[in-house]
């Protein structure tokens, strides 16, 4: 089976390449482009570690076709930071310590920031119930969950 | 454990004195601004030029004899460069070795790396290709042809131990029974260890409660599975990248498993993505390296998660007998437990750990513990954050609330009453050193947890946990620029990302300069002395016993330059506050010297500055933890909702106190998972259900509440900052103080795990049956 | 396997009909994707419908909403108009996996894969929704509970592509709600589901009621005796118990690693009470 010929947007940039039509947007991202910010945990849906945007909508890599990438734009973590400026969202996973090994962290970053573009305000049991789709296994969540009201009052110019 | 302790090990006493750094909160990490950008690197994120990727096929039965294997189609598959089964890896004798906090037997290493005449479990790995894409390996494993006679199998761990149960080694025969049994057995070991007389204390008893409980394996469910890049060179060097927490003991296993010097194999540990323990055992790298000699290209492997959960290693099933005796007064008279512990396919569970900590909070006279180490068809067990506490947690701390009830006492005085403290004399051995066992119990009880009021069918429950500081080999080299920074690189791999910070505040605490002058980085195994495995908390306290001694050499080397400039003796310079000084006015009026003066001049005077350590850390004072936790169970469905948790650990000295709240967080979480919904599930096939994070249900954000944490210094005396290992007490307590919670809350005792809502109800429901039909037998 | 994305309902019909190997539709793929990942299909073609405009709208009509089987659970999400209307059809599709397998998920692909636990299945058959199928003979309706017929079977001929779904309007003061039993708060497929959907008059008794289970069966159930509890009633205290027996009577649950017979069938009359409950309260208000 010949591979398909993919023109998408990834963070901002056209981006051409070649996949086979059962690679996932994922494997894409990771094997083809190079951008291994965006972790594969599962492969199922069920962790979250793959998560990004397409077209504005929170999304689980694993469970996109690189293909239905085209003609599409794709946010990932990579594209998260300005130049040297970090999201405040970033900065506030640092301050907070809501991340150790970090291998969850990109994902649930891109989550948290879809959570806020939506929804300024959250409470903390909105945070914890848009964030389910994110498992961490070191942090408990307590400080994410911490992170990501201090990221929200921030980005809210309180 | 089981050794009496080196008289050669590194102790460096306690030095109470201000700190500058160490304890507060540093603004820069080292690892976190790659963690959040994408940058940082783990395993599956390396990609060498010219790689294969290689995959592993792997059993379909829990039990079966390999008749043959066929791997000619798989082999002539365009795009295939190499193919490996058992035939490409020698045979091993039966020779044991410390990996972390269990012992592996090499016979048994590499026959759970690749089976041999066997295999043993659902997900036993049986050959391994390496293609130039992941599509064409998948294709190949297809094509590869094994013929299995199928046998019966034996999952549970009472099941196993029956005399007419399948057999899984023939060559098995029960040691620590005297006189030596005839028929070989899937008990693998008898321990046993005592203390006193139990017989006494059972007379003595004026209550005396006896109760049984069974868990199911748990996994530590790490979300990075495991991955490994390795490169094997023409020259005969082997150089592989892999997640590990413990690149020096890989190197070992590595280099016996293929017959290889040492001295040829290099590991380079990558940012890891959770260990929990379950990193601490080599299960691609082997692969991957013969693939590589084989296909001589490099050659990438990493496990899809079914395969994580299928064939790496959970931890024991466990069946555990529990009995005690107290007087009215409540002080606890005789102790004993029977622990019965799966290790997988092959022999070597947590059992031995299991029996030091099982009553190990307690100041007792009498103890009886016996343990059976018991071989079944699941995969071989691996450490899990505390390896064999929870379980034995489970029926300890749970018969202590029945017991102080009983007595009509409180949870935590009928604790207190009975607390381990300096000077206890432990059933395993030593007498325990300064602890902080009673700190943390008046902390919980003081705590403004205890005043929130409960609701109809909220309950509290209370449990506490302790666990030892392994020591062991730890080396480190601080190199100090000509700049004035200096450089650590350690060799105690940092699971948490935060080890690396704590080495680096205390090698800036010590040098006295500036926590921005101090870099840490990961040294591989050619960079540095033997370190062993991150495992039984040890990473950061073993790990800065190793810096701080590095450190300190450094600074007597920067001591002699100054003392040859100033053509004085070197005991006539001292170090303080981040420079060399003369001793007294009576040596001369030189100008202290800082470190970047020195280190300008220190070529002239001899050679540049380092210093590094290659020391054997002895076992450190243990950790204790009390926890609290306040639940909601729903009647009509057996859910157990989590409300409130607090917990109070003793960690000698916080060195980086918001990190070590994260891991105190973190590890609760672990345990409520473990405590509701975590378990193993196997169909009448031996085969693993529920191989995924769908089924396989570890808590998600909106499962939990905030954990309070609060931290109590009570100093190890054998370390210069006083630090004790934390990293795994916080598991031990969740699964019995939820226990605890639930009979609080609607009057049932759960033994059974996990405490899921079918358990939960069906134990209501017996409940209301047994009041409803009995006349005067006390419930419980 | 060979992926296309036909930009009409015939073009879909006519690769769908034409294919003589293994074929699926591709909507949100959060369940297709996971099979072909889990090696459970080995696909020779996949359709990717998501190009057809019928199959992507969100209309109402004098009252009467038609949605598309390709709308995404956000879009629908995002529907303040519809979430009105349909709350208990909406606290389906919210339990669907999570935020991100939202953003791609469909109720015409969670109807399709046909899992007898799927969420968004039970409020649609309590609602009355009606699938409308395309095929190569032609187009025909059928109640939204007789497209699914077994763990992963569809009544389906080859060919046919469930559109859209068409909800009856709403008489006043109705009410729909479903709830699911499952052990972790998300993420877990339901061990149990119960979709109600009633009407009262306007003296406060019910005068039409549905009632379907999900994850108790081969397939989501339709439960008239459980109806028949209600209808008449105040949907007081009575009634639920009533509704309750009746519900748990109609289980005809397996033991799995999600959940035993036994558990099954009592908190499938728990959840019954608990949905009617609030149902009730969304019909009154």
């Amino acid at each position: 089976m010949a591979k398909q010929y993919v023109t998408t947007t990834v963070n901002g940039d056209l981006t051409e390449l070649l996949c086979d039509s059962t690679q996932t947007l994922l494997d894409v991202l990771r094997d083809e482009l190079g951008m291994t910010g965006t972790k594969e945990g599962c492969g199922t849906g069920d962790c979250g570690a793959c998560s990004v945007t397409l077209d504005g909508v929170l999304v689980c890599s694993c469970l996109v076709l690189g293909i239905e990438a085209n003609g599409k734009s794709v946010e990932t973590i990579e594209g998260m930071a300005k130049g040297e400026e970090l999201h405040p969202l970033q900065q506030k996973f640092i301050d907070h310590i809501a991340l150790q090994c970090g291998i969850c962290t990109p994902g649930l970053l891109i989550a948290a920031r879809s959570l806020l573009e939506e929804n300024s305000d959250p409470t903390e049991s909105e945070i914890r119930y848009w964030l389910a789709g994110n498992l961490c296994r070191c942090t408990g969540y307590h400080k994410i969950v911490e992170a990501v009201q201090a990221a929200a009052i921030e980005m809210r110019g309180n | 454990m089981g050794r009496a302790p080196s008289p050669f090990a590194t102790k460096i006493p306690y030095e109470k004195k201000d700190l500058k750094i160490v304890g507060s909160n540093p603004t820069d990490r080292g690892d976190a601004v790659d963690k959040v950008t994408g940058r940082a690197r783990y395993a599956s994120d390396i990609t060498l030029p010219g790689q294969l990727i290689g995959r592993v096929l792997r059993s379909p039965h829990a039990r079966a004899n390999i008749l043959s294997i066929d791997m000619s189609a798989a082999e002539a598959l365009p795009g295939v460069k190499s193919v490996v089964t058992c035939d490409d890896f020698p045979d091993m004798a039966v020779e044991h070795a410390a990996s972390g906090e269990l012992m592996v037997n090499f016979r048994d290493v590499t026959r759970n790396m690749m089976a041999r005449e066997n295999v043993l479990y659902d997900g036993h790995p049986v050959a391994a290709v390496a293609a130039t894409s992941d599509a064409i390996a998948r294709a190949a494993l297809k094509l590869i042809k094994v013929e299995y006679e199928v046998l019966p199998h034996v999952i549970d761990v009472v099941e196993a131990m029956q005399p007419d149960a399948p057999v899984l080694h023939d060559d098995q025969f029960t040691k620590g029974v005297e006189p030596k049994p005839e028929k070989p057995s899937n008990i693998a070991a008898r321990l046993e260890s005592k203390l006193g007389d139990i017989e006494k204390g059972f007379a003595e008893a004026e209550i005396i409660i006896e109760r049984e409980f069974n868990t199911k394996p748990v996994h530590q469910g790490y979300i990075e599975p495991q991955a490994s890049v390795a490169n094997y060179t023409e020259g005969g060097l082997a150089e592989v990248w892999t997640g590990t927490q413990g690149h020096f003991v890989f190197r070992a296993q590595i280099a016996k498993l293929l017959q290889m010097d040492m001295s040829k194999v290099k590991v380079v540990p990558a940012e890891l993505g959770g260990g929990f323990g379950g990193k601490n055992n080599v299960y691609l790298e082997p692969l991957a390296i013969m693939l590589s000699k084989k296909g001589k290209r490099p050659v990438k492997m990493v496990m899809d998660r079914d395969e994580v959960f299928r064939a790496t290693g959970p931890t024991s099933g466990t069946n555990v007998k529990v009995k005690m005796g107290c007087t009215k007064d409540g002080r606890i008279t005789a102790a004993q437990a029977e622990l019965n512990y799966q290790s997988g396919a092959y022999a070597g569970s947590s059992l031995p750990l299991a029996t030091i900590t099982v009553f190990t909070r307690y100041d007792l006279e009498n103890v009886s513990v016996v343990g059976h180490d018991v071989t079944t068809n699941r995969p071989k067990v691996a450490a899990y954050r505390a390896p064999g506490a929870p379980m034995v947690a489970f029926g300890v701390e749970t018969v202590i609330d029945e017991m102080a009830r009983e007595c009509g006492m409180d949870p935590i005085d009928f604790r207190l009453k009975n607390a381990a403290k300096e000077g206890t004399q432990t059933h395993f051995g030593p007498k325990l050193g300064p602890i902080g066992y009673i700190q943390t119990l008046e902390r919980a009880q003081a705590n403004a947890h205890m005043k929130e009021k409960l609701g109809p069918n909220q309950g509290r429950g209370v449990a506490t946990g302790f666990w030892f500081t392994l020591g062991a080999e730890t080396s480190a080299t601080v190199n100090i620029g000509e700049d004035g920074t200096a450089t650590l690189i350690f060799g105690t791999v940092d699971v948490t990302g935060g080890s690396r910070s704590a080495f680096a505040m205390i090698v800036a605490e010590e040098l006295g300069i500036p926590f921005e002058k101090v870099r840490t980085m990961s040294g591989d195994t050619s960079a540095l002395g033997f370190n062993f495995m991150t495992a039984g908390s040890r990473g950061t306290a073993a790990g800065s016993m190793a810096a701080v001694t590095a450190t300190r050499k450094a600074i007597a080397r920067m001591c002699e330059i100054a003392a040859r400039k100033w053509e004085v003796e070197t005991d006539e310079v001292v170090w303080e506050d981040g420079h060399a000084r003369p001793a007294g006015a009576n040596v001369g009026d030189f100008a202290p010297m800082s470190v970047a003066e020195l280190a300008k001049e220190a070529s002239w005077f001899g050679g540049t500055i380092a210093g590094h350590a290659e020391i054997n850390v002895a076992q450190g004072g243990p950790g204790f933890g009390t926890h609290v936790v306040d639940v909601e169970v729903d009647r009509r469905t057996g859910a157990v909702k989590v409300l409130r948790y607090t917990l109070v650990q003793d960690a000698g000295k916080a060195i980086y106190p918001e990190f070590i709240e994260g891991q105190f967080q973190g590890g609760a979480v672990q345990g409520i998972g473990t405590a509701l919904n975590e378990e193993y599930i196997y169909n009448d096939k031996g085969v693993l259900e529920n191989a995924g994070f769908l089924d396989y249900r570890i808590p998600v954000a909106s499962d939990v509440p905030f954990i309070n944490t609060e931290i109590v210094e009570v100093p190890n005396p054998d370390h210069p900052y006083g630090v004790r290992g934390i990293g795994e007490v916080p598991i031990i307590p969740p699964l019995p103080a939820i226990a605890n919670a639930i009979f609080d809350a609607v009057g049932v005792r759960m033994r059974d795990h996990p405490m899921s809502p079918p358990k939960v109800l069906k134990a209501l429901k017996d409940q209301m049956i047994a009041d409803a039909s009995s006349q005067g037998t006390a419930a419980e | 396997m060979r992926y296309e994305a036909p930009e009409t309902l015939d073009a879909a019909v006519g690769l769908l009909a034409g294919e003589s190997g293994q074929v699926k539709v591709l909507a949100g793929g959060t369940d297709v994707l996971v099979q072909i990942h889990a090696d459970m299909i080995d696909l020779d073609l996949i359709v990717d419908i998501k190009k057809i405009p019928e199959m992507r709208e969100i209309v109402e009509e004098d009252g009467a909403w038609r949605f598309g089987a390709a709308v995404t659970g956000k879009e629908m999400m995002d529907n303040a108009a519809f979430n009105k209307a349909w709350p208990g059809v909406m606290d389906g599709v919210r339990l669907i996996g999570s935020v991100q397998v939202r953003g791609r998920a469909t109720v015409g692909g969670n109807l399709c894969n046909a899992s007898p636990a799927a969420d968004g299945v039970p409020p649609m058959i309590a609602a009355r929704a009606v699938a409308i199928i395309v095929g190569p003979n032609g187009r025909r309706e059928i109640p939204v509970e007789d497209v699914a017929i077994a763990p992963g079977k569809t009544s389906l001929e080859p060919g046919e592509i469930v559109v859209s779904f068409q909800l009856p309007k709403r008489a006043p003061n109705s009410g729909d709600a479903y709830l699911r039993f499952t052990p972790r708060t998300e993420m877990d497929i339901a061990v149990v589901g119960c979709g109600i959907n009633l009407t009262l008059d306007d003296k406060g008794i019910c005068t039409d009621a549905r009632v379907s289970l999900g994850a108790v069966a081969a397939r989501a159930l339709l439960v008239d005796e459980a109806a028949k509890a209600l209808i008449g009633t105040p949907v007081a205290a009575a009634a639920l118990e009533n509704l309750a027996a009746a519900a748990s009577a109609a289980c005809k649950p397996i033991d799995d690693k999600r959940g035993t017979i036994e558990y099954r069938t009592e908190v499938a009359g728990v959840l019954a009470q608990r949905a009617a409950a609030i149902a009730l309260e969304r019909a009154k208000s």
